[in-house]
Formats: structure tokens, C-alpha cells, sequence
């Protein structure tokens, strides 16, 4: 049997489409109204509302768990601040990534994890000798998302404290004590609201209860994976493979080839994967994960030219779809699709170093009506879509 | 008198593939095995009215997807149904829920393997893919004929070479896994792993099937990757139960055989194989009846082929030396029950998935040592280990509707029991190996319309499997690759000029596979496999 999260008893009765999706382990919706369409767009308008508890969570106590994390994560965990959340991948010891999730300072010696995968294992074999207590809270805590232009507003209305963008901080939420924090997966202004399991319903039942003069809807991974396209974010099996599945060298990917090279921090004396890091950086990394960003025109010209309108995929595709440059294939799309907000066609990909600066003449391929076709587009600068509000 | 291109001694899956090989190449031949029926130990019987059983071997893991593709094998009756789960109980009596269970759903599987230790959860992944890994790297040795590292032949020198590249070619770490799995214990292997008693248990019991070897034993480790290698064609789902049991794999591959032309006796036991000066001429049966052909292939395994079917007067002493060196030391048996209803396990009481899965009786590498301390000194596991499966689960037709067949392979039954086997030691077993399972399913006994047990000695008897080896001798290191079955002839060839092996006793060795039977044939038409 697949696991339920702590608030399926208020998501399954709303799930009107039965669509569900498998995530972790857990069931959760795929879209809660027959289509994602609107689900999505109020991501951008109102405020979404996600259950995203599958995520594998794990508290790092004790005089070391900052040490632990810094041996374990490409960013400096000593030097974040009481209340800063750090997003970041880790690395094995060839410097290839093996997850990305966040690390929160919730005291001085008092860190949560979040992860894609499970990490038990590989936290525990990392704290030889440590001083740190590591703890699996997955099923314990319940998770909500909350994201889009009226989220502040809403969480607010109960209680809920300012913060500054990737900070969290302890509140009480309609009675109900929680962590928020102002993060999520959407490229917008969000929060995600940690609370015991046993609080789910209720937490549940007081934010929808704050949103609905705002016209918060709950929303599912579909309208989720519109979002976080547009605002470039990577999805692990998705757009990388995880270095413990990889079955092939060709398969791992070092943060810089996934344009994580901005969590990389060498100044740390030692992590994993600094070695090897150190020495791809010199080198410059032979991929580069980048926007691609498809020309209309030429995309029109293909339909037309079997007597079709333009078609468009409704929601974000996830295969890897061959990129062409100078008549010879460069690198591939891992995730792509119409964002109905910038209209445009948009997608997630990995070049050849050599062919990702932005505005390079790209061709991507595409079956139009049953043939391979190639349309124009370029390389381009990530994210498509960041709105001021996510920081201000 | 019929001449022929070749003689197959054997009606074994393998005689049966390297026949159908030859026969598609053109070449006449004829197939003379002893027993009424084909099949050796990949037989079907239907021992009690009604109830079908998959005698001996019961199920199908190694069998190569290229033999399954090359013959047409689901055009001549092929049907691999999916074995996809194993409940291992965690202890006899003890209540519901006491059971740690592996599925084939990743999810599922790792919440069951969380509910016993997270850490196990986790590493298991890694696990497999470790596995998965090793048994790529070792797989393109399965395909060929092993080339030996002492010989200067050009052939054998041009093979070392490119497998010495390939071994070559492989990252760093996947070598010293390599190396680690070729040395180690499948137990100590394991501990490297994983924590969980149950889990360590059921999945070091590969490392020793077929073996009179404890999981203690250095070199078991590489016998689980050997038995991993049909996980690796998992795409193309050649791991599973054969509707009908393992009779219907040799079924479909002398059908195969047939539709090339390929001839196939029964009742015919070969009591010679015909010399004259170092070649084979033929074989001569037990009434007289004499066959020529240039060649002549032996599916029996080394022992009944060397020193019965030939002579050892016919061979250089050193290769007979050998011969009489390879061992066999049979350690399994075979239990085959008819049941009214099927069991009820404490540990999941209701009738369920689980029981269309694996059933092993292993609830710790210390229960596996201790049923091979038995063993070690002459006796029968007083606990043995089993894995038991369902077919009746699977494949509705092996018996009467509502009624059920069980499969239950055991281990330890020594074939050098103290005293010798007979009908009471047989009796023994059988009674020692239900009143086992019954303290894990009560109402085995009550169900029990009919019991086969089946001892290393029957095997013998019966498929002919020299001191009632499963795999034609032990799949030990030391009796593998170019070492199987003697040194310098690991290629099908033989000392006799035209007498060529093609059963398990050859490489790469046991197992429903029909790889040896393959490369037999390939050899023999000259091509490169
Ligand atoms: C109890 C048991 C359980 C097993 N379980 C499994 C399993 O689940 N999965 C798996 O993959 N493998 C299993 N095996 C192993 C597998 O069955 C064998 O390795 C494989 O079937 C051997 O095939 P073969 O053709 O090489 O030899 P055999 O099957 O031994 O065939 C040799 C044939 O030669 C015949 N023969 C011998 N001497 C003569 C003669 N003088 N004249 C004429 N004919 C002769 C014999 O009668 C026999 O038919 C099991 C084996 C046993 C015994």
C-alpha cells in the first residue's frame, strides 16, 4: 500500500479529478479539478496550496550537526544565521550530486533537512565521530506549501510573523504551533508551514479557512511543475539523475553542470567532493544546465506547414528531447512546456559548455504530426519568470 | 543404420538447446535420452491425478533472453509468468506482522524494509545497483567460452586479450567490488550492507544454493552474483514460474529443436560412447543398438560422461585426474506437496500476493550456518532452509480447481548422509521438512493430499545428476569459468576428437539457462558466440 499524508482525510474529497500521483511513497494530487489550468494561474494570482509532506525530512541536533552538514552539503552551514534557510545540493566524494533539498538553522545546534531521497543512511555513515543526533521526522511532520502573491496576506491573518526570503521562524498559527518558513518551489512569494502530524487537519483547516477571501485554492504537481519551470528550479529524476542510481559515468552531474555553482563553497576546508570540485572549477565544467526558450515563429511554421495550427503541451513535459547546434546534437531538454503566463515555449536543458551562453542559436526537436521535426531557439538566461515579490 | 551429423547423449534443456542450435544450422541430429521423458531436471510431471509438479527445478532465472529470442522459444509454448515477491517469516509460531517481505514495487517495498530498519531501506537501492553493475561486468563472460589464461592457443590468447581490456575498462571501484565478491562470504558480503537478521538471511541463501557451502563460506558471495545475473535481463522479464512448471522450457526448446529437424529418443540410455583411436564414432545404447555420427555432444554431466560413457583408459591421466577431482557433493532435496487449501501463514494469515511470490524459510544467516553445521558432518538440517513457491498461485492449471501444488526446496540433504539414504531417511526428511513449515503454517499438515520427497540420491536415480548435484557440480570458484569442469578443456571440447559437453557441468555453469547448450553449439559450428 502507498502512504497517505497526514492531510489526505481534507485533500482526497476535494480530489474531484482522482488523479493522483505517486511522490515518495506517498499518493498525492496530481491536480485537484478535472484540469491544472486554474490550479496553476492562482499560483500567480492568489495563493496555491500544496501538501507537501512526502519530503524526506531529518533533524540534525547536537554540538557537531553544523560540522555534519558542512561535511555532507556544498554550501557553509556554520556560517548561516539562526533562522536562514540554505537551499543546496550534496555531492559523493567525486564531487557528483547525489540530492538537493534545504537545510534549516532553526537554533545554534539544531539544523532540519530536507531531501528528495532518503538520507538516513548517508547522514549516520557521514557522522563517524561526531557528536550529533540525527533523526528521520518524515512521517512526524506535515508539510504545507503555500505560494503566490496573496500567501504573506493570508498567513498572516492567523498569526503568522514576517520574514525575509529563505528564513524561518517558530509561530502559532491559529493555535497550532508551527515553523514557517518563507520558501517553496514556485518562484514566487511563498511559505511552507512545518507542523506535527497530528496537527495536519487542523493547520489545514485554518489556513484554508484565512485564504478564502484571498481565493486560495488547494493545487496539485501538476500546476506545481508549470511553476517551478518557469522559475528554472531543477527536478531530481528528472533533470538529473541522482549519483547513487546512475548506472553510467554519463549520468552523474557535478553541481557546476547543473548550474549549482553558486552553492559551491570552496572555502570550506573540507565537504564532499571538494577535491574534485576544486579541480572542475579550474577546469570549467564540460555541461551546462541552462533556459532554452523555443521561437514561436518557427514553431508555427512546422504546424503549418501540414495545414495545422500551432499545438502546445498543456502541461510540463518531463523526456529528454535532443537540442541541435551547427548541424550536430549539443546537448537535450529534460523538462519542458507553454508557460500561459509568458507565453512562451519554454524548457529546462543541458549544453555542451561551448553552446550555453545565452542567446546561442539553438534547434530543439519536435514530432509534428507524427514526424521529427527541428524548430528554432536559443539558449537563455534562467529563470523565465522572477517576480520582484518573491524577495521584496 | 541412420547416420547423423551429431549425437546428443542427454535430453536436458541444454542436449535439447545445443540440438536445436545444430539442427537450425543444418546438421542432422539426433537427441537419445534415457528416461521416458525429456527434460532432465526442467521436467513436469503429473505425480498425483490432477496435480502437476515442477519435479525438480522451479523456476526460471538464468534462462538466456538469446535462446529465448534465437529459438522462437513463446512461439513454441513459452510463457514466463512473474515471481515478484519474497516473504521471509521471522519466526516460527510468533503472530501477524512478523514477516519482512520484499516486493517488486519500489515503494512498497522500501516502506516494508523501513518497517525493519531505515537504514536497510536505503542501502538496498545501492544494493541492487552494486549488483546490477557486477553482473554486467561479469556478464559477456556468460556468452563465450571462457578462454583459460594458461593456454597459448591463438583463439583463446585473442578472447584473454579482449576480455583483460574489458575487465580493464571498468571503473576503479567496480574492480574492488569485483574482487570482493570473487573472495568474500556472501554473509560477511552482506554485513557490509545491511542490519536487518531476516533480510541478511534470505538474500545470502543465494549464495548458497546448490553448494554444500554455509553462507560463512568464502566464495559464496560471488555465487549470489551469479544468481543476480537473471535480474539483469530484467527488462525482458525472463525471471519467473514457466506456465505449466520447468518441464514446459525443455518442452518448447525440443519443439524448437523438432522444427529445425531435430530428432529426439526417449528410452534410450547411451551405455558407451564409441572411440576409435582418440575420436568418437558414436554411441552404443544399452540394448546394443549402435549410432554413428563424427560427433557426439554429452549433456550428462562430467563424471557419468568421463568416466562411465567414455573410460578413463581413453583419456590422458591428468584429465581424468581432474575429472575425479571435480566435486559434486549434491546438498539439496526437493519436497512436492498437493494440498486441499492453501497455507496459512501466521506471520500474514490472509490468503494474498504473497503467496504467488517466494516463500523463504531463512530467518537469519545464523538459521542458514546452523542448518549447515548439519550438513557439514553427514546430516540432514534438523531447520533447514527452504524457499517454497505456489505454482498453483501462478498457473491455475497445475491443479484441480481450489487445489494447490507447493514447490519446497531444501537445504541441507546431503547426498553423503551418515548410513546412506533410504526409504526411512526419506521419509525423515519429508517429515522433518513439513513439521517445519508447519510451525510457520499451521494447517499445512491438515492439507496435505499427497507428498513428494525427492533426496540427493533420487536425483541421482532419477536425472542421472552424479551424487545429486543441482548443477551438474558445485558452482564454486574453483570449478568455474575456464576451471569448469577441468582445466584447459572449459570449452566444450574434450581429449576425444569429436566428443564435445554441453550441460551444466561445462561453463558457465547451473541453472535452468541452456548457456552451455548454446555455446556448445556454437562452438562446434566454429562461429563466434
Ligand atoms: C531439485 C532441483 C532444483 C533446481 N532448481 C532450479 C531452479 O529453480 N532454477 C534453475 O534455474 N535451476 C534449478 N536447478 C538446476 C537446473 O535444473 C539444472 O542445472 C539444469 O536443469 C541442468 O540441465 P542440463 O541440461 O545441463 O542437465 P540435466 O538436466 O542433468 O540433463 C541431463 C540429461 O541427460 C540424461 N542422461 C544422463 N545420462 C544419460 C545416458 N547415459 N544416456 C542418455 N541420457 C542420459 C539425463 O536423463 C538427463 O535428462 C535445480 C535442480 C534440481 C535437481
Amino acid at each position: 500500500m502507498l502512504k497517505t499524508t497526514p492531510f489526505h482525510e481534507r485533500t482526497a474529497p476535494l480530489c474531484a479529478s482522482h488523479a493522483w500521483r505517486r511522490w515518495a511513497g506517498h499518493v498525492v494530487a496530481s491536480s485537484y479539478e478535472l484540469t491544472h489550468e486554474r490550479e496553476y494561474h492562482v499560483i500567480r494570482t492568489a495563493a496555491a496550496l500544496f501538501d507537501v509532506s512526502p519530503l524526506y525530512k531529518y533533524m540534525v541536533r547536537g554540538r557537531d550537526a553544523g560540522r555534519l552538514l558542512d561535511l555532507v552539503v556544498t554550501r557553509n552551514v556554520q556560517k548561516a544565521a539562526v533562522g536562514q534557510v540554505l537551499y543546496t545540493p550534496w555531492c559523493d566524494h567525486a564531487g557528483k550530486v547525489m540530492d538537493d533539498g534545504t537545510v534549516a538553522r532553526l537554533n545554534d545546534t539544531t539544523f532540519r533537512m530536507t531531501s528528495a531521497e532518503p538520507n538516513l543512511r548517508w547522514l549516520q555513515d557521514n557522522a563517524a565521530g561526531l557528536e550529533v543526533d540525527i533523526t528521520d521526522v518524515t512521517g512526524g511532520i506535515a508539510a504545507l506549501s503555500l505560494q503566490g502573491p496573496a500567501a504573506g496576506s493570508i498567513l498572516a491573518s492567523i498569526g503568522a510573523p514576517a520574514l525575509k526570503y529563505f528564513r524561518i521562524a517558530p509561530a502559532t498559527l491559529h493555535g497550532i504551533a508551527v515553523t514557517v518558513s518563507r520558501t517553496g518551489y514556485t518562484g514566487d512569494l511563498g511559505y511552507e508551514i512545518w507542523a506535527e502530524a497530528g496537527n495536519a487537519l487542523a493547520l489545514w483547516d485554518a489556513v484554508m479557512e484565512a485564504g478564502r477571501p484571498y481565493g486560495i485554492m488547494p493545487a496539485g504537481l501538476l500546476a506545481l511543475d508549470m511553476a517551478r519551470l518557469e522559475a528554472g528550479l531543477i527536478l531530481i529524476d528528472v533533470d538529473y539523475v541522482p549519483a547513487r542510481k546512475a548506472l553510467i559515468e554519463s549520468q552523474l552531474s557535478s553541481p557546476y553542470e547543473l548550474d549549482l555553482g553558486w552553492t559551491v563553497n570552496l572555502d570550506k576546508e573540507r565537504f564532499n567532493g571538494r577535491d574534485a570540485l576544486v579541480a572542475e572549477k579550474a577546469r570549467g565544467p564540460a555541461w551546462q544546465f541552462v533556459g532554452v526558450e523555443v521561437e514561436w515563429s518557427s514553431l508555427e511554421r512546422l504546424y503549418a506547414e501540414v495545414g495545422l495550427a500551432t499545438r502546445l503541451p498543456s502541461a510540463t513535459w518531463r523526456m529528454s528531447v535532443p537540442l541541435y547546434a551547427d548541424g550536430e546534437q549539443v546537448g537535450y531538454a529534460t523538462s519542458g512546456g507553454w508557460s500561459p503566463l509568458l507565453k512562451k515555449y519554454i524548457a529546462l536543458a543541458h549544453l555542451r559548455s561551448r553552446w550555453a551562453a545565452p542567446g546561442t542559436p539553438l534547434e530543439m526537436e519536435m514530432t509534428v504530426e507524427h514526424r521529427r521535426r527541428r524548430a528554432a531557439a536559443r539558449a537563455v538566461k534562467k529563470p523565465f519568470f522572477d517576480p520582484p515579490r518573491k524577495r521584496a | 543404420m541412420k547416420r547423423y551429423d551429431a549425437i546428443i547423449v542427454g535430453g536436458g534443456h541444454n542436449g535439447l538447446a545445443c540440438a536445436a542450435y545444430l539442427a537450425r544450422a543444418g546438421r542432422k541430429v539426433l537427441v537419445v535420452e534415457r528416461r521416458e521423458r525429456i527434460g532432465g531436471a526442467a521436467m513436469t510431471e503429473e505425480v498425483f491425478p490432477g496435480f502437476r509438479f515442477s519435479v525438480f527445478s522451479y523456476v526460471v532465472s538464468l534462462l538466456r533472453p538469446e535462446i529465448i529470442r534465437e529459438l522462437e522459444l513463446p512461439r513454441h509454448g513459452l510463457h514466463i509468468l512473474p515471481l515478484e515477491s519474497t516473504l521471509t517469516p521471522l519466526r516460527p509460531d510468533g503472530k501477524a506482522g512478523d514477516y519482512l517481505a520484499q516486493w517488486s514495487d519500489h515503494d512498497q517495498n522500501r516502506r516494508e524494509l523501513a518497517r525493519h530498519s531505515v537504514r536497510d531501506a536505503e542501502a538496498y537501492d545501492e544494493f541492487g545497483l552494486l549488483l546490477h553493475r557486477m553482473a554486467r561486468a561479469i556478464k559477456p563472460l556468460l556468452g563465450v567460452a571462457p578462454p583459460d589464461p594458461a593456454s597459448l592457443d591463438l583463439r583463446e590468447l585473442w578472447d584473454l586479450w579482449r576480455l583483460g581490456r574489458y575487465f580493464r575498462g571498468l571503473p576503479e571501484k567496480d574492480l574492488h567490488a569485483l574482487w570482493k565478491l570473487l573472495t568474500m562470504s556472501a554473509a560477511d558480503y552482506l554485513d557490509e550492507w545491511f542490519e536487518g537478521e531476516a533480510l541478511k538471511g534470505t538474500k545470502s541463501a543465494s549464495g548458497i544454493i546448490g553448494t554444500l557451502l554455509g553462507p560463512r563460506s568464502p566464495g559464496t558471495a560471488y555465487v549470489l552474483l551469479h544468481h543476480y545475473m537473471g535480474e539483469l535481463d530484467g527488462v525482458f522479464r525472463a525471471w519467473g514460474f514457466a506456465r505449466g512448471g520447468n518441464g514446459s522450457v525443455s518442452a518448447a526448446i525440443a519443439a524448437a529443436a523438432q522444427a529445425h529437424g531435430a530428432e529426439i529418443r526417449t528410452q534410450a540410455p547411451v551405455s558407451k560412447i564409441l572411440i576409435s583411436g582418440s575420436s568418437a564414432t558414436g554411441a552404443v545404447l544399452d540394448n546394443g543398438e549402435e549410432l554413428r555420427a563424427p560427433i557426439v555432444v554429452s549433456g550428462a554431466d562430467p563424471r557419468r560422461t568421463f568416466l562411465g560413457l567414455v573410460g578413463e583408459q581413453h583419456l590422458p591421466d591428468e584429465f581424468a585426474a581432474a575429472i575425479r577431482r571435480y566435486k559434486f557433493r549434491g546438498s539439496s532435496a526437493k519436497v512436492n506437496l498437493a494440498l486441499a487449501e492453501p497455507p496459512r501463514f501466521i506471520c500474514m494469515p490472509q490468503p494474498g500476493p504473497h503467496l504467488r511470490g517466494a516463500i523463504s524459510i531463512s530467518p537469519s544467516v545464523d538459521y542458514l550456518e546452523r542448518a549447515y553445521d548439519d550438513a557439514k558432518y553427514g546430516e540432514i538440517s534438523r531447520r533447514p532452509y527452504m524457499d517454497i513457491i505456489m505454482p498453483s498461485m501462478l498457473d491455475p492449471a497445475m491443479a484441480p480447481p481450489g487445489k494447490h501444488v507447493m514447490s519446497i526446496f531444501v537445504q541441507y540433504a546431503p547426498y553423503h548422509l551418515n548410513g546412506g539414504w533410504n526409504d526411512a531417511r526419506r521419509e525423515e526428511l519429508g517429515d522433518t521438512v513439513v513439521n517445519t513449515l508447519a510451525e510457520y503454517a499451521p494447517n499445512l499438515k491438515s492439507a496435505i493430499l499427497h507428498r513428494q520427497v525427492i533426496t540427493p540420491a533420487d536425483i541421482e536415480r532419477i536425472v542421472g545428476l552424479s551424487e545429486g548435484n543441482i548443477f551438474q557440480g558445485e558452482l564454486t570458484l574453483q570449478q568455474m569459468f575456464f576451471l569448469r569442469p577441468a582445466p584447459a578443456w572449459a570449452r566444450y571440447r574434450t581429449p576425444i576428437r569429436g566428443l564435445y559437453q554441453c550441460g551444466s557441468g561445462t561453463h558457465p555453469g547451473g541453472g535452468v539457462m541452456g548457456a552451455a547448450g548454446r555455446n556448445a553449439a556454437m562452438e562446434i559450428l566454429g562461429a563466434r558466440a
